[in-house]
This record gives structure tokens, sequence and C-alpha cells, in this order.
């Protein structure tokens, strides 16, 4: 804010807010949304589903290591970040935030990846040699019990947690939208369907994460990718994306009428900065198209290999369209001020703490844990190829 | 004790949890300072701390126990409850000396000054009195306004007022 005096408000000078705030919901949105696609397994009991269940626990593992990373990344200072911990402040949205990601993180996805892979992990510490083994060694708990009743008791314990992950994943990422939602000096996020949208888009851009990874991954493998799974995730995608294409009309439908003093601004810069990444890749590439797709999909028989490439270009396109969503709630959010008079500019950086190299980086890196914690756990669905026996009585 | 037979690994799970919540503690005792929370959310020994700093300010009664005559002036004016200290700038130094004079402080540039606030801005209160860059250029404020009252009485020199504008707002 050097050299700016006298009457400004904060985004008429630069942008706070740069790509990492764009990744940051992007992200939770991934885990929450991959945790939902795995809950249909467990809770819903939709069997046709289950290839993907312990990648979907995995990709939102993954992924939920890295979600606060943009974050740390942004406000610099990573050692101030366990102060949040040690002295919340009740009136912080953030700082309760915190908890919820520590709860999601250890009660909700390790301890169902645990109970989930107990009998592999004890099967591995036994067979497994050297530090891998240890490893195995240290994550059984000194517990080697994988008796029929107690892997019974860790499937009612894993239903249980899989009931508590769910209004958890909900409130993951319903805080996210909250936090944007609540702040009512910005017109643009200023909305209480803001937390909604959010969980619905998250959702849609997590199952459709998990699709992909599942049809890239058993294509890598040289295996036959499930369609009766693949469809079945199709079908989940196509009606949980018609219920976030409603909310977020709604909320459209629901400024224009209302057309407060903001809307002409808003109303503007949509058709004007905002043209390319709200209406071009937001509405008619990344929601229509692939609903339009998914749409085609659902109402016509079309053959095994036509669906799958539908598949991949509507889940591919969702990704994209969610990321719109995202930059243009973020970075549009901050586009104009409250004086509504004129417009500023984002401008990428490549190189720099907040630039596009950093972006692509944290993009890529919930891929590498993934990479790594598939060589651990692995979730692939021929369990015959872990070689783990029976449980003992 | 059948009933727990199968229970041990979700104990052992349960137990790292206790464990965790109980370092959680332990390093929180040592790391949170120990004043923290004394008069609200923030460390108590801050207030100490910022107390104990060097001031500055000698704060506005400083100054009208020696300038009565503007004090006076001032507080008629427009400018009543502009501290004095927010264009003359920290003057402790000046008002704490034995002799104020050594201390004297500089006397602001009013062209640069004034412009702080009254810079036309199409952001500002429309009565709020601003200024453009053709309101009497290559003049100083305060060669028509008194800086301590800046409202005039009467208009400035026909001449120079032909060749510019009045400021929006307020009382020109």
């Amino acid at each position: 804010m050097n050299g700016v005096e006298g009457f400004m408000y904060p985004n008429e000078i630069g942008l706070q807010w740069s790509i990492l705030i764009v990744l940051y919901p992007y992200i939770t949105g991934l885990v929450a949304g991959a945790f939902i696609l795995a809950s249909l397994v467990r809770i819903f009991r939709v069997e046709a589903v289950r290839p993907t269940y312990r990648l979907a626990l995995l990709t939102a593992l993954s992924f939920l290591l890295v979600a606060p990373l943009p974050l740390q990344l942004h406000l610099g200072h990573p050692e101030r970040s366990p102060e949040m911990y040690f002295t919340p402040h009740s009136t912080s949205a953030m700082a309760m935030f915190g908890y919820v990601y520590l709860w999601y993180l250890m009660a909700v996805l390790v301890f169902e990846i645990w109970l989930d892979y107990r009998a592999e992990i004890v099967h591995f510490s036994k067979t497994k040699k050297g530090l891998v083994g240890f490893i195995y060694k240290v994550m059984t708990l000194g517990s080697t019990n994988v008796s029929h009743k107690a892997l019974e008791l860790d499937e009612k314990i894993g239903w249980i947690v899989t009931l508590i992950g769910i209004p958890s994943a909900f409130i993951l990422h319903g805080y996210v939208g909250f936090i944007f939602g609540s702040i009512k000096a910005n017109p643009w996020w200023n909305s209480p369907l803001m937390p909604v949208v959010f969980i619905f888009s998250a959702m849609v851009s997590g199952i459709s994460a998990v699709m992909l990874l599942y049809m890239a991954t058993t294509k890598l493998r040289g295996l036959k990718i499930d369609i009766a799974c693949v469809d079945t995730i199709a079908m989940y995608l196509f009606y949980t994306f018609i219920i976030d294409f409603a909310v977020e009309s709604l909320d459209l439908i629901h400024r224009i009428y209302e057309a407060d003093e903001s809307f002409r601004s808003l109303n503007f810069m949509v058709h004007t900065k905002l043209y390319i990444p709200h209406i071009v890749i937001q509405i008619m590439l990344g929601t229509l198209t692939p609903l339009i797709l998914l749409a085609i999909t659902q109402l016509f028989k079309l053959p095994e290999f036509v669906r799958k490439r539908i598949y991949v270009i509507a889940g591919s396109l969702i990704m994209v369209g969610v990321f719109a969503m995202r930059w243009n709630v973020v970075i549009g959010g901050q586009l104009f001020s409250k004086s509504f008079l004129g417009y500023t500019t984002y401008k990428l950086a490549l190189v720099t703490k907040e630039g596009l190299l950093a972006a692509i980086a944290l993009c890529i890196l919930p891929f590498i844990f993934l990479y790594a914690l598939q060589h651990f756990l692995p979730p692939w669905p021929e369990k015959d190829n872990t070689g783990v026996p029976e449980a003992t009585h | 004790m059948s009933a727990f037979k199968n229970t041990g690994h979700l104990l052992r799970f349960a137990g790292l949890f206790v464990i965790a919540f109980f370092i959680f503690l332990i390093v929180r005792h040592f790391v949170v300072p120990k004043s923290f929370g004394e008069y609200g959310h923030y460390r108590g020994n801050a207030i100490k701390e910022d107390a104990a700093r060097p001031s500055y300010y000698a704060g506005h009664e400083a100054c009208e126990g020696c300038h009565s005559d503007v004090a006076d002036k001032k507080s008629h004016g427009k400018h009543a409850h502009v501290n004095c200290e927010a264009c003359h700038g920290p003057q402790l130094a000046h008002a704490s000396a034995d002799d104020p004079s050594k201390h004297k402080p500089v006397l602001p540039d009013t062209t640069v000054l004034c412009k702080q606030c009254h810079a036309a801005s199409a952001a500002k209160p429309k009565n709020f009195p601003q200024v453009g860059d053709d309101h009497m250029p290559g003049m100083a404020c305060k060669d028509c306004h008194n800086p301590h009252s800046p409202a005039m009485d009467q208009a400035p020199a026909e001449k120079t007022a032909s060749t510019s504008k009045a400021p929006q707002g307020g009382k020109k």
C-alpha cells in the first residue's frame, strides 16, 4: 500500500488475494467431493463404485495434506500458524477452520483409512523387511488382531466414522463458502447461498477427479476399466451436477431480480473483464457442455467406448469449470471495489511466491503424495494382487 | 474382559489421540506467553512493553498551554477537531524541552500538506472541500487560507480567481 494516501479501498490499488487463494477452495473442494464419493460405498451401499472407494479416500487425504499450503505460502510465516491452535479466537472463522481441518484429517480420514487398511497393514508388517516393514509395524500400533470379529468391529466403526465424515466434509467446505459469503463489504461474495454453492461444486469436482483418476490409473496399469463402476459414478455426478447448476442459477437469478446498488457494476464486469472466465469457461465450457454430455449418456444407449470418452471429456471440463468458478469468485470479487468506480486488473506473475509456477507446483504435489500413498496402501480393487490372506480366527 | 478382546487396536488409536492431546497441552503451556489473556485476547505484557517505548507525540493539550492564541482561532474554525500534531508532526521534544526554541518545529509546506486531505477524488463525499490541480496554481494554500481556520471571509484577489476554479464542496 506504499504511495497510497487518502480515501482508497484496499483493492483499488492491487489485488490482495492471488491465484493461491483460488487454489485453496479448489483443493479443499476436491477433498470434500472425493470423500462424498467414498461415502456412497460405506453409507449408501452403492456397491458398483466400490473399486474407487480406497482411491477416493487416498485422493481426499493427498489433497487435504496440500490444502493449507496455499494459505501458508500466501501469508508467509508458517511458524506462526500453530498459534491459531494454541490461542484460538472464537470470533475467527479461520481459527475454527483449523480445528475442523484437524478433526477431518485425523478423526475422519486417517482413522477411516487406517481401519480399512488394517488387515493389509498387519500383513505387510509381517512380510516386508527393512525400513518399509518397520513403518508398517508402527502403523499397526502394536496390534496384530485381524480376526473376523475385530474386522467386523472395524467395519462398524468405519461406518460410524464415515457417517460423521459426511457432515464434517460439508462443514470443511461449507466453511470456505462461509468465509466468502459472510464478507458483507463485497456484494460479489456476500450471499447466504455461497456455502451451498461451494459444497455442491466441491462434490461435483471431487467426484470428477476420482472418476478421472480411476480411469487413468486403471489404464496405466493395463487393466480393464470397470464400466459399471464408471457408469454409476457418472450417474451420481450428473445428479449432483444438476443440483449444483440449480443452486448456482438460483444465486444468479436472485442477484438479477434483487438488482441492488452493486448490480450495474457487477453486470458490466461479467460482460467485460470476466466474460471469458465466467461466461465462456465457467458457464458454457465448464457447466453447460459437461451437463449436456452427461445427459446424453443418461438418455441414450451409447457404446462403451463412446461413454468412456464422454466421461473423460465431461470430467475434464468439470475440473476446468469448477476451477474457473473459484477463480471468478476470488479474483472477480477483487476486480471492483465498494466505490463501484472502475475496475482493477489481476496480473498473474510467473516466478514469484504467488505466481503461476508455485500454483502449478501445488497442483502437482497432491499427485506426488497420492503416488507415495498408493505404494504403501494399494487402493486397487484387485485384492488378490496384494497377497493379503483371509482374516484369521 | 472378552468384550474388549477385539477392541485393543481401537483403544490404541484412541490412546494416540490422548497422547497427542497431552503433548499439545504441554507445548501450549511453554509457548503461550504467561501474560496472554490477562486483559483480553492478547499478551498482557504487550501493553507494558508499548508503554515503555519512547514517546514522540505531546498531545494537543501541551500545545494549547503555550499557543493559546492559535488554539482559540482553531477552535472556531473547520479544523477545530484536527489535532496540532496531525499537521505539525510529533512535537514532544519541542513541548518538553527546557528551551522549546532549540527544538523549533519545521513549518509544513501547505502545497503538499493540504492535498493529503483535500486533493479532489471522486471517492470522497461531495460536501467535503476538495481542490484539483487547477485551483490557484503556483500559490501556496496558506497564501489565502489560514490553516488553523481555513474558511475565507472574502474571495481571493480577482486576478487569480479569474484563472482558476473554486474548490468543490464546503465553504468557498
